[in-house]
C-alpha cells in the first residue's frame, strides 16, 4: 500500500498551489430556443491544484452537469473552462482528468486487470510509457490477487474500487467522480470514502467530487462547492476546517457536526 | 517406479469413473424428456398397430427405422448438398446481417434508407421467392443458399442493430473520455456488448437455415432432402419420407447444438450490475 506513494508526484504543501481547473462565468442551456433549459447559469469558481473538492446541491441543481462540462461530455453554451490552461477538449484527448461514473461501467467481459488496463489500449495515448503499473493500483485500492475475477464476480464495491484503480492508471492531474458511491450500501461507502481519501493522499491528485450527501461531502471535501437550483448556480465556495488525515471517528466531533450543520442550513436556503 | 505407475493407472481408473458419473449425471438429468420421447414412439407403433394403418398413410415407427437401413445410401447423398447449403446460407445471410447491422449503427441515414427495405424482403413469403430465384440463378446450388441465408438474414439483422446499440450511455462517455475512435468503440464495446444479443439470434438462424435449403430444394431440384421429401411423397414411399424429416430435424438440432456450444465458449460474461 504504501508502495503506492511514488505512482503520483506529491505537490509539496508550501508552494503556493496553481489552479488546477477554472470555470468563468459559465453557462449552459439545454434544448432548442422554444422550450430552453438553463441548467447552469454564470458559475465562476477556482479549483486549486491538489484541492479534494465536493459538491453539493439539491437534485437539479446542475453538479453533475458542471463536472461533465469539465470532462468535456457536456458543451458549454456561454463562459469557459480551462483545465491547466488548456481547454476540456485538449485536457481530455492529453488525459489530464479521469471520470469515475455513479455506475462502475466496468466492460463486463474483461477480468480486473484487463478493465484497469483499458485506458492503456484506446486513445490517442495508447500505448506511452508513463502510467502506473496495474497490479500496483489494484493493491494500492484492496484487490490484489483478483487479477482474473470477471466484474459479475465482484460485489459493488469492488467494482467501484476497479473503477478507481481504472481512472488513476494514465495517472491523471485530476480525478472527477460523479457521485461514485451513490449506489453503495453505507458500511462499504464510509469505509471506500476513507481510502479514497488515502489515494487522494498517496498520488496528490485534485479531486471534484459529485455528491448528494452532506456527511460524505463535508468528511472528503477540504472545501465545499455548495450549489442551488433553478437554475443552477454557486450558492457558496466554503473550507472545511477540519484537520488531514481524516478518519471516519472525526465524524463524531463537535467540529464535523457543525459543518454539516452549516451545510444542512444551506441547502435548506436553496429549496 | 511402480508406486508412481500405480497412481497414474488410479487416476485413469478415477477419471473413467468420473466420465460414467457425469454421463449417469447428464441421463439422469434428462430423464423426463428421454422417457416422453420413448412413450411417444412406442404409443406412435401402438396406434399404428391397433388400428391396423396402412404404411403409405402412416408409417410405424419400425417401418421408418427399416428405411433408414434401406435408404442409407439415398439418405446420406441426398444429405450432404442440403447440409452445403445450410451452412453457406446461415454463414453468408448473418456475414451481411452484421455488416449491415454495423453500418446502421454508425449511420441513421442508411438505417432509414434500407431499414424499410429489409422489413419488405422479409414480407415476401420465401416460398413465393423461390421460384422467382430458381428462374434467375438455374437449379444449381445458387438459389438454395440465398434462400437459407434469407431467412436467416433478418432475426440476425433485428438483434444485431439492437445488439449494438445496448452498450450503457456511461460506457459510451467512459469511451469519450478516454478519446477513443468510433473503431475503438465498435470492438472494445460495441461489439461485445452485442454477443448475447447476435447468439439469440444465430440460434433461430441454425434451425431455420435448413428449413430454407429444404423449401428451395422443393422447386424444381433433382438433389438435396427437400427433392428427397417431394419424391417421397409423390411415390407412397412413406417411411422414406419420413426418414428424411428425421435427417432433416436431427440437422437442424445439431446445428442449433453448434451454436449454443460455441456460445456458452465465448460467453462467460454476464451483464453489468448481475450476480
Amino acid at each position: 500500500m504504501s508502495g503506492a506513494a511514488k505512482l503520483m508526484p506529491s505537490v509539496p504543501l508550501t508552494e503556493p498551489a496553481a489552479t488546477a481547473v477554472s470555470i468563468r462565468n459559465l453557462s449552459v442551456r439545454f434544448g432548442d430556443r422554444n422550450n430552453e433549459f438553463t441548467a447552469l447559469s454564470d458559475v465562476s469558481v477556482d479549483i486549486p491544484e491538489g484541492a479534494f473538492v465536493t459538491m453539493l446541491g439539491p437534485s437539479g441543481c446542475g453538479k453533475s452537469t458542471l463536472l461533465r462540462c469539465v470532462a468535456d461530455l457536456v458543451h458549454i453554451s456561454d463562459g469557459s473552462i480551462s483545465v491547466f490552461g488548456q481547454s476540456p477538449q485538449q485536457a481530455r484527448e492529453g488525459r489530464d482528468f479521469a471520470f469515475v461514473f455513479q455506475d462502475a461501467t466496468l466492460l463486463p467481459w474483461r477480468n480486473v486487470l484487463d478493465n484497469v488496463r483499458l485506458p492503456l489500449e484506446v486513445g490517442k495515448h495508447a500505448q506511452t510509457g508513463n502510467h502506473a503499473d496495474p497490479h500496483e493500483l489494484l493493491a494500492m485500492v484492496g484487490l490484489k490477487g483478483r487479477e482474473n475475477a470477471l466484474p459479475h464476480e465482484l460485489s459493488g464495491g469492488m467494482r467501484q474500487r476497479v473503477a478507481i484503480a481504472r481512472a488513476l492508471i494514465t495517472r491523471p492531474r485530476i480525478l472527477l467522480m460523479d457521485e461514485p458511491f451513490g449506489a453503495l450500501d453505507e458500511i462499504t461507502r464510509d469505509r471506500l470514502n476513507e481510502e479514497l481519501l488515502r489515494v487522494w493522499q498517496e498520488t496528490g491528485t485534485t479531486i471534484l467530487f459529485v455528491t448528494h450527501s452532506i456527511p460524505e461531502a463535508a468528511f472528503l471535501g477540504q472545501n465545499v462547492l455548495m450549489l442551488q437550483a433553478h437554475p443552477g448556480r454557486v450558492k457558496e465556495f466554503m473550507k472545511v476546517d477540519l484537520p488531514f488525515p481524516r478518519s471516519l471517528a472525526v465524524r463524531d466531533t463537535v467540529e464535523f457536526i457543525g459543518v454539516t450543520a452549516h451545510l444542512r442550513r444551506l441547502l435548506e436556503e436553496c429549496l | 517406479m511402480s508406486h508412481v505407475v500405480s497412481s497414474a493407472a488410479k487416476t485413469g481408473a478415477d477419471r473413467k469413473i468420473a466420465l460414467l458419473d457425469a454421463t449417469a449425471g447428464v441421463l439422469a438429468k434428462h430423464m423426463p424428456a428421454i422417457a416422453a420421447a420413448v412413450g411417444l414412439v412406442v404409443l406412435w407403433q401402438f396406434v399404428v398397430w391397433a388400428f391396423k394403418i396402412p404404411t403409405f398413410m402412416a408409417p410405424s415407427p419400425v417401418d421408418v427405422a427399416y428405411a433408414f437401413q434401406q435408404n442409407a445410401g439415398i439418405l446420406w447423398t441426398n444429405m450432404l448438398p442440403t447440409i452445403l447449403e445450410a451452412f453457406l446460407g446461415f454463414v453468408f445471410g448473418n456475414l451481411v446481417a452484421i455488416l449491415l447491422a454495423i453500418w446502421f449503427v454508425h449511420s441513421s441515414t442508411a438505417e432509414k434508407a434500407f431499414y424499410p427495405i429489409a422489413v419488405f424482403i422479409k414480407a415476401i413469403p420465401i416460398i413465393a421467392l423461390a421460384p422467382i430465384l430458381v428462374l434467375i440463378f438455374g437449379n444449381g446450388l445458387a438459389p438454395k443458399i440465398i434462400i437459407a441465408g434469407l431467412i436467416c438474414f433478418f432475426p440476425t439483422l433485428v438483434n444485431m442493430v439492437q445488439g449494438l446499440k445496448s452498450a450503457s450511455p456511461a460506457m459510451l462517455d467512459l469511451m469519450r473520455v478516454l478519446s477513443a475512435s468510433n473503431t475503438e468503440i465498435l470492438w472494445k464495446v460495441r461489439l461485445p456488448s452485442s454477443m448475447p444479443f447476435l447468439f439469440a439470434a444465430l440460434k433461430i438462424a441454425a434451425t431455420s437455415s435448413v428449413m430454407g435449403a429444404i423449401v428451395a430444394e422443393w422447386i424444381g431440384s433433382s438433389f438435396g432432402l427437400g427433392a428427397l421429401i417431394i419424391e417421397a411423397t409423390y411415390n407412397f414411399r412413406s417411411p422414406l419420407l419420413y426418414a428424411t424429416v428425421v435427417i432433416a430435424a436431427v440437422l437442424a438440432v445439431v446445428l442449433f447444438f453448434i451454436v449454443s456450444v460455441v456460445e456458452a465458449r465465448m460467453i462467460r460474461w454476464k451483464p453489468a450490475g448481475s450476480h
